[in-house]
């Protein structure tokens, strides 16, 4: 006979989710203790689905408590599933209907300024991630699950990339480190993840195993749209590897730092100054850059502190990174005011580029602003500039009809 | 005597009793329809020659107290709610009662909290028939399961008092807490270890009851400065140990939220009223006490002071971040109901733009006018809203009965009503086809902001037109209710019995609804 198995959470504090308890066999038929916050409302349709999703698994003999903190309906069957698999290992997958607007696929080159860590197993942080217009979100099922609750995490956010709207938020997973990672990516790759971040990366070995395996998943269920990966350097022998991970395979997109692991495995602590992991991000950068790829800096960990955040990411910024993650919502706007480029870029950007296309006009061969020559690397920033505050809505795209 | 009797549907189609606790009751009839005749209600004359020429009033005890204003079956018993959750008095008055052997009370509060819940056991032996007032938390489960003797009935702060002006209630006995007092009865709320800011809510009971207590833990030689409740009024003075939980009155819950989805609608909220065009030099507006009104206040300050515009007056609850705008220039006057914080005391006590304001000035709709009305833009919240913009506070979405209208209804008469509230609260979504409980008609309800959209009421075609091209996502409130039911699921209705166990009263003292006993 099988074990009893459990998913899920319950307690205090814990909302949004639910606690499966399923004891296989017993006396006969379906037993069901639903104990539900939203009884009233929801009490019928969460019984009803339950029972649907034991029918799919062709459950006929079990004792299954549920102790529901108001989940929404993929959060329940990521529980029962995960409950239900664990207690019969040989049972196949279930699948909630995938949303149609989760359909969509990123560019290779889209703005990475932000993206929002959620835990892979708090499912109350992730239903409304989305609408804080995060550039990215990453259902983490590394650092942020612990180890006894892994397994159940990769079924809420399998379901979550399915059931769970992120309103066009790249849609990021981080998947374990290892051969662990690798079996992460069976839950995750069919179901349009648009991003992989890679933990610990410190060989380009990693990148292609991680890309041999979506290809044999691919070859079992056809992909519509590219999956990028996005490597974190988080050692020091990540950070000497730096640029053939970050030109190890054609999906790589970006080169991401971790500093409170690479700190450490230099054996110090990270500092506000940061001066300790200087060199390593200037690692990141370059490497990115020498690959063409985006360089994206660190966590900034203290969510009360906005303007330490917004200070850190100028610093960022000046380095040359593109981007940054976000632990909180709060930190999102910060992150992308600071490295949106601001009024004054802009309106110097647009000095040089109007004189870029007034030397292009009159055929010159060199650009000048008054009596001050201007480097071509310099024009091609200032084209960078204002290609991004276009992007941002910060400058009319037609913004050259009007300027004098 | 029946709780209540004959039900009739109202001009808001909701069925409502016509008699309560034995006393005829009108239905609403639609928002300024109804207008008594008549005089208002005055108590008794009395003569100094019956009270003490040195103008002591101080007696022994409570009990004593109580006994001379002669408590007997039957009575109606006032409090005030300044005190919140720290409430030190209220349930002493029944200890008394309950062992004098007194039944069939009426407790008539301000407002009724969770430090209250001990009372349910005076429901229960019959000390205490029933509430007026609110009935919040333990209360109101024990109300909504059937259980009290006589038919709840709730108000609004506004309501509360325009039922003891038109003698809608009689008020046999008040007892104010006061944090501190003269021997001659004349009160404050600024001083003293109970310090709560002001009186306001009580001073329709210093006013019309027939006999009034001050209770008080500092006593102060006579004159008490200022005098908020004035001693001409007051019968007697207990002197207790302790009237107040300081931390309990002063609570921290009213920080700004960090919530990430709260602090959004907050964001959002603020930038309606920018959009639109609410907010200019001068304005005027009421942010309440919870988490995401403070943020919005916060965004307020932000416009103004970037601007250099100054609010010609905040109407409170007040705390520190009010007390702070004021404080910067941002604000000329708070005009306020009740101090949240120790630094909305302080303000109140020593600053003579913070004025302190009562349910009369500013909420009473038998007056000639209310400051309610003059208020550019009210953020309130509810439990639910409906596809019509009515808006429930009282219960929940599974029909229990758990908070009181407070201001709220008073508050819907402003300029601009802006309710910021979730779309769904742990799968339960705010927007109904119907609400449960009709606490205030949608015609005075202007916008919904909503983490997924904002609505705005049709019948605002102002503020559709000025928000035409905003970058904010304007959407119909059926669409958000859509939105929410395609994230949440449909909801079913919570299945209640035909036995009514409460009303709630509209601000002109017309029965807007019934509270229902849950199946």
């Amino acid at each position: 006979m099988e074990e009893v198995a459990f998913a899920g959470n319950k307690g205090k504090g814990v909302r949004s989710d639910c606690f499966v308890e399923l004891a296989p066999g017993g006396p006969g038929g379906i037993q069901l203790e639903l104990v539900s916050k939203v009884e009233v409302m929801y009490g019928k349709a969460i019984r009803e689905e339950i029972l649907a999703i034991l029918n799919f698994f062709s459950i006929q003999d079990a004792l299954i408590k549920i102790e529901d903190s108001g989940a929404l309906s993929p959060v329940i069957a990521a529980r029962l599933e995960a409950a239900i698999r664990n207690a019969y290992p040989e049972k196949k997958e279930h699948l909630i209907p995938m949303l149609e607007q989760n359909r969509y696929g990123t560019a290779r080159d889209r703005n990475r300024f932000s993206r929002l860590y959620l835990p892979g197993n708090t499912p109350s942080l992730m239903i409304n991630a989305g609408i804080h217009r995060p550039d990215g979100i990453i259902l983490d099922l590394e650092d942020a699950v612990a180890p006894d609750k892994k397994n159940e995490a990769r079924y809420l956010v399998r379901n979550a990339l399915r059931g769970i709207d992120f309103y066009g938020a790249e849609r990021m997973v981080r998947i374990n480190q290892g051969e662990r990672g690798l079996d992460d990516l069976d839950f995750v790759v069919p179901h349009n993840v648009n991003l992989i971040l890679l933990p610990k990366c410190e060989h380009p070995e990693q990148v292609h195993a991680v890309n041999a395996r979506i290809r044999e998943i691919g070859q079992l269920h056809p992909l519509s749209n590219p999956i990028w990966i996005m490597p974190i350097i988080e050692s020091a022998l990540g950070v000497m590897n730096a640029y053939p991970i970050a030109s190890a395979a054609e999906n790589v997109v970006a080169l991401a730092i971790g500093l409170e692991d690479y700190t450490a495995d230099i054996g110090t602590r990270r500092t506000a100054e940061g001066t300790e992991s200087f060199f390593a991000r200037s690692m990141v950068v370059n490497a990115a850059r020498a690959a063409g790829i985006q360089p994206i800096d660190s966590v900034f960990s203290d969510v009360a502190d906005m303007e330490g955040l917004a200070l850190n990411v100028r610093r960022s910024k000046a380095m040359g990174f593109d981007g940054m993650g976000c632990i909180h919502p709060r930190q999102i706007r910060v992150i992308h005011d600071n490295f949106a480029p601001s009024a004054e870029e802009i309106d110097k950007a647009k000095k040089i580029v109007a004189a870029f296309h007034e030397a292009e006009a009159k055929d010159l061969g060199v650009v000048a602003l008054g009596s001050k020559m201007i480097d071509p690397p310099v024009v091609k920033r200032a084209l960078n500039t204002i290609q991004l505050a276009v992007k941002l809505n910060k400058l009319d795209q037609n913004w050259r009809e009007d300027y004098a | 005597m029946r709780k209540y009797d004959k039900m009739v549907t109202n001009a808001a189609g909701r069925i409502v009793p016509t008699v309560i606790n034995g006393k005829p009751a009108v239905p609403f009839m639609g928002i300024g329809k109804y207008k008594p005749a008549g005089n208002k209600a005055a108590p008794p004359i009395v003569s100094c020659a019956d009270f003490p020429d040195d103008g002591n009033k101080v007696v022994g005890s409570l009990k004593e107290a109580l006994i001379k204003c002669g408590l007997k079956d039957g009575m109606t018993l006032s409090t005030h709610h300044h005190f919140r959750n720290g409430d030190l008095v209220a349930g002493q008055i029944f200890d008394v009662a309950k062992e004098l052997g007194i039944k069939d009370l009426m407790w008539f509060p301000s407002a009724s909290f969770p430090c209250h819940e001990p009372l349910i056991k005076y429901l229960e032996d019959g000390t205490i028939n029933h509430i007026e007032g609110s009935m919040n938390g333990a209360l109101g489960r024990f109300t909504s399961e059937g259980k009290m003797k006589g038919l709840g009935v709730l108000r609004s702060h506004g309501g509360r008092y325009q039922a003891i002006q038109d003698g809608d209630v009689h008020i046999d006995i008040a007892v104010i807490a006061a944090p501190s007092s003269d021997p001659f009865g004349n009160a404050n709320g600024v001083n003293g270890p109970a310090a709560c800011g002001l009186l306001g809510f009580a001073l329709g009971d210093s006013q019309y009851a027939d006999k009034v207590i001050i209770v008080t833990d500092n006593l102060v030689p006579f004159p008490c400065i200022p005098w908020q409740i004035q001693g001409n009024y007051v019968d007697y003075v207990v002197v207790l140990d302790q009237i107040g939980i300081p931390e309990k009155i002063v609570s921290g819950t009213t920080e700004v939220t960090k919530s990430p989805d709260r602090l959004l609608l907050a964001e959002w909220s603020a930038r309606f009223c920018d959009e639109a065009g609410l907010i200019h030099d001068g304005f005027s507006f009421q942010a309440g006490a919870g988490g995401t009104s403070l943020s919005i206040g916060i965004y307020f300050a932000d416009i103004l002071r970037e601007r250099g515009w100054k609010a010609r007056f905040a109407r409170g609850g007040s705390n520190k971040y009010l007390v702070r705008m004021m404080e910067e220039g941002l604000v000329d006057y708070i005009l306020d109901g009740q101090t949240f914080d120790l630094d909305g005391v302080r303000s109140m006590r020593d600053n003579p733009a913070h004025v302190n304001t009562s349910p009369f000035t500013s909420y009473n709709y038998h007056g000639k006018g209310n400051f309610s009305t003059l208020v550019d833009v009210v953020i309130l919240g509810a439990t639910e809203v409906d596809v019509n913009f009515n808006a429930n506070v009282v219960t929940h979405s599974d029909g229990l009965l758990l908070h009181g209208i407070g201001g709220w209804q008073n508050c819907l008469f402003g300029k601009t009503v802006i309710l910021p509230i979730p779309l769904f609260r742990d799968r339960i979504p705010v927007i109904r086809d119907e609400v449960t409980t009709l606490c205030g008609p949608g015609e005075l309800i202007d916008v919904i902001v909503t983490e997924r959209g904002i609505a705005i009421n049709p019948r605002r075609t102002d503020l559709i037109e000025k928000m035409k091209g905003s970058s904010l996502p304007i959407k119909t409130i059926e669409q958000l209710k859509q939105e929410a039911e395609q994230i949440c699921g449909a909801p079913e209705k919570p299945l209640f019995t035909d036995e009514v166990v409460a009303v709630i009263k509209w601000v002109d003292g017309t029965v807007l609804d019934s509270v229902f006993k849950i199946a």
